[in-house]
């Protein structure tokens, strides 16, 4: 995974809430076997009608926020299904930063897997953001978004931050405590499968 | 102070655990589909790395399998591509598969407690979220993504944070529990908290009413405990349970000597408390019915849909969320549930596509007809519920109604297979999901119990199964 550095974008506004992961990458695009190409699919049923033409009206396909690297959506973003596909679309699509007041956790946990930053904030807050036409930096590191008009910290667990900026490859980190797994397995009394 | 069931789990499981960052938890059990695991494979081949423990993972296809004709090749192509990759797969790092051919298939949270694959006072995982649904056993199970099946299959570990502890406390008694289903009282309780209700929170579920409760029911009401944001739930196991779990095709040898140690442990302790309290009186609820698109949004059937106002409680993200909602439903306020005209039916899914649930709605169609301006379908959820049922007589039952009888898989559910709603088609549907688009592009779902889906079948609408008589 690449190290997290700081990002500078206008911000897409997808003013909805409860947003789940059919939409964000519907199940026609599940049948795909390896991780890249999903961005085309994004929102897809949002993005486009029945004849694949593109619908107007929807925010991904205003041209003013072609290039956007922060997504600004409303509560419980990311509910349902535990796709990772959903992650893939948005980093392939080209976002690296999500912002909502809040994640469902498969989703939350997903996204850290795959070097994007999710950022959990006071409803006011993201309200204003949905608002925000100028472009906003990301400081991951000093954590904190700078607008126009104002510096807004945001909280992150210590370890998931070293993740991101360090891109850690999480299997090659637990092997280091593999000693402490096959004595975790000598003790365990359940039983296998097979 | 005493310990929650979870928290013992969870304790038992730790391998690692530094302050203020993740735990390292050992994972007991590993179930994997063809949907959420090829790209773990290619991530495990890339950096040569083989799974550690194919003795406690197993396999099976599930999400985009037809449910027709076995014995015709797929036709999606990409479909039966990807369920060859996990075949190959499953050859090349020796995991046990049940193929599309096995009598053992079907859809994965069905198969696993059936075959005693799933144990209580486990960890489980798969690649889905629905994974909750083994919680009905006392086993902690997480849905998870992919990266994480990469990481489970080279180190039979996670990473995780330590969930809070949820209280759903269920009280009273049904005073008719063949048309008052444990699918009404799940969703009572997600229309209740909400959808993100339980996010980063594990859920137990106690009381009376859940003790009444047969091992299918409390599968049903674990498997939506994701749908109300939760990152599992729980039942302490019993001797229902411990029976439920006997002599299945996988159930340890030492079975016995494991329920002994069982019994004294996988409790909540008295003195144990939660982070999180609620408390769901059942004595007297309805059968429940969701007008929108999400799981929350759902009313008994004896009501009008509700205004976006009612509904939101002053919240105005969640009554725009409403408003779009009643669009995408084609619905008005005010309208009575029950005269909602249906399209489609769909009996099936890891949340209501168990023996029992065929059982139940198969008193409803018994000597009916499907209405002629509705299609309905059962989907069975393993290839052993089928048999089952067929032993019983249930497939001329319901194909003497008109009814399709398929061969397992999660199907309609979430329409990966050949079986999904045309665009503006309105369904009666037993799965557990009712996102736009869920079950078919413009397809509108609203989800019921299989006695309700069945009622609706014959009647062409919602009827209230309560009026009906089912003893």
């Amino acid at each position: 995974m690449e190290p997290f550095e700081n990002v500078k974008s206008i911000v897409t506004p997808l003013d909805k809430v409860n947003v789940d992961t059919d939409q964000i990458i519907p199940k026609q695009f599940l049948k795909l076997v390896q991780k890249s190409g999903f961005g085309k699919f994004l929102f897809f049923n949002w993005r486009y009608d029945e004849n694949e033409n593109m619908k107007s009206d929807f925010i991904l396909n205003d041209p003013k926020y072609d290039g956007s690297k922060i997504l600004v959506a409303g509560d419980n973003f990311g509910c349902g299904s535990s796709r990772e596909h959903a992650v893939w679309a948005l980093d392939d699509y080209g976002f690296s930063v999500i912002i909502s007041s809040s994640f469902a956790d498969i989703f939350f946990s997903n996204c850290f897997k795959n070097g994007i930053l999710p950022i959990s904030l006071e409803s006011q807050i993201v309200e204003k953001l949905l608002q925000e036409t100028s472009p906003i930096e990301i400081d991951l590191e000093n954590q904190i978004i700078k607008t126009s008009s104002e510096d807004i910290s945001f909280e992150i667990n210590s370890h998931k931050k070293k993740i991101l900026l360090e891109g850690l490859d999480d299997i090659a980190q637990t092997f280091q405590f593999e000693d402490k797994i096959s004595e975790f397995e000598e003790k365990s009394t359940v039983p296998s499968v097979l | 102070m005493g310990k929650t069931l979870f928290e013992k789990i969870w304790e038992s499981h730790i391998v690692v655990t530094k302050q203020n960052e993740p735990d390292l938890i050992y994972i007991d059990r590993h179930l994997v589909h063809e949907v959420t695991s090829p790209q773990a494979f290619d991530g495990l081949r890339m950096n040569n790395r083989k799974v550690r423990r194919p003795d406690l993972t197993i396999a099976t296809m599930d999400h985009n399998v037809p449910t027709s004709d076995r014995s015709l090749p797929i036709l999606d192509q990409t479909s039966a591509v990807q369920i060859k990759t996990l075949e190959t797969n499953c050859k090349d790092f020796g995991i046990k598969l049940f193929d599309i051919n096995s009598p053992n298939q079907g859809i994965v949270h069905v198969i696993g407690p059936q075959l005693g694959i799933t144990l209580p006072g486990s960890t489980i995982v798969c690649g889905d979220s629905h994974t909750s649904t083994h919680g009905a056993f006392g086993a902690l199970a997480l849905g998870i993504g992919t990266s994480e099946v990469e990481h489970v299959l080279a180190s039979q570990t996670l990473w995780l944070e330590k969930p809070k502890t949820f209280e759903v406390r269920v009280e009273g008694k049904r005073s008719n529990p063949h048309a008052v289903t444990a699918k009404d009282i799940i969703l009572s309780i997600i229309k209740n908290i909400g959808t993100a209700g339980g996010t980063g929170t594990v859920i137990e579920y106690r009381g009376e009413g859940i003790n009444d409760l047969s091992m299918d029911e409390r599968m049903t009401i674990c498997n939506m405990s994701i749908e109300g944001g939760a990152r599992a739930g729980l039942i302490a196991p019993d001797q229902k349970t411990f029976d439920y779990l006997q002599d299945r095709e996988y159930t340890p040898k030492n079975y016995e000597s494991l329920v002994d140690s069982w019994k004294d442990t996988l409790k909540t302790d008295s003195d144990a408390t939660f982070d999180k309290q609620f408390i769901l009186d059942i004595n007297d609820i309805a059968p429940q019915v969701s007008w929108g698109t999400n799981p929350g949004m759902t009313c008994d059937v004896d009501e009008p849909i509700p205004s976006p106002d009612e509904y939101s409680n002053g919240d105005a993200n969640q009554k725009k969320g409403a408003e779009k909602a009643l669009e995408y439903m084609d619905l008005k306020s005010g309208t009575m549930i029950e005269d909602i005209k249906i399209d489609r039916v769909f009996i099936g899914s890891c949340t209501n596509a168990r023996l029992e649930d065929l059982i139940e709605a198969s008193k409803i169609i018994q000597g009916q007809k499907v209405t002629s301006s509705v299609n309905a379908m059962v989907v069975p959820g393993s290839q052993m519920v089928k048999r089952q049922a067929e032993e019983m007589g249930l497939d001329k039952i319901f194909i003497d109604a008109n009814f399709e009888w398929r061969e397992a898989g999660c199907s309609m559910c979430l329409g990966m297979n050949p079986d999904i709603l045309s665009p503006g088609e309105r369904c009666a549907s037993t799965s557990n999901r009712n996102f736009e688009g869920r079950q078919g592009n413009g397809g509108r779902t609203h989800l019921v119990s299989p006695v309700m889906a069945a009622a609706a079948a014959i009647n062409g609408h919602f009827v209230d199964v309560r009026k009906l008589d089912l003893n």
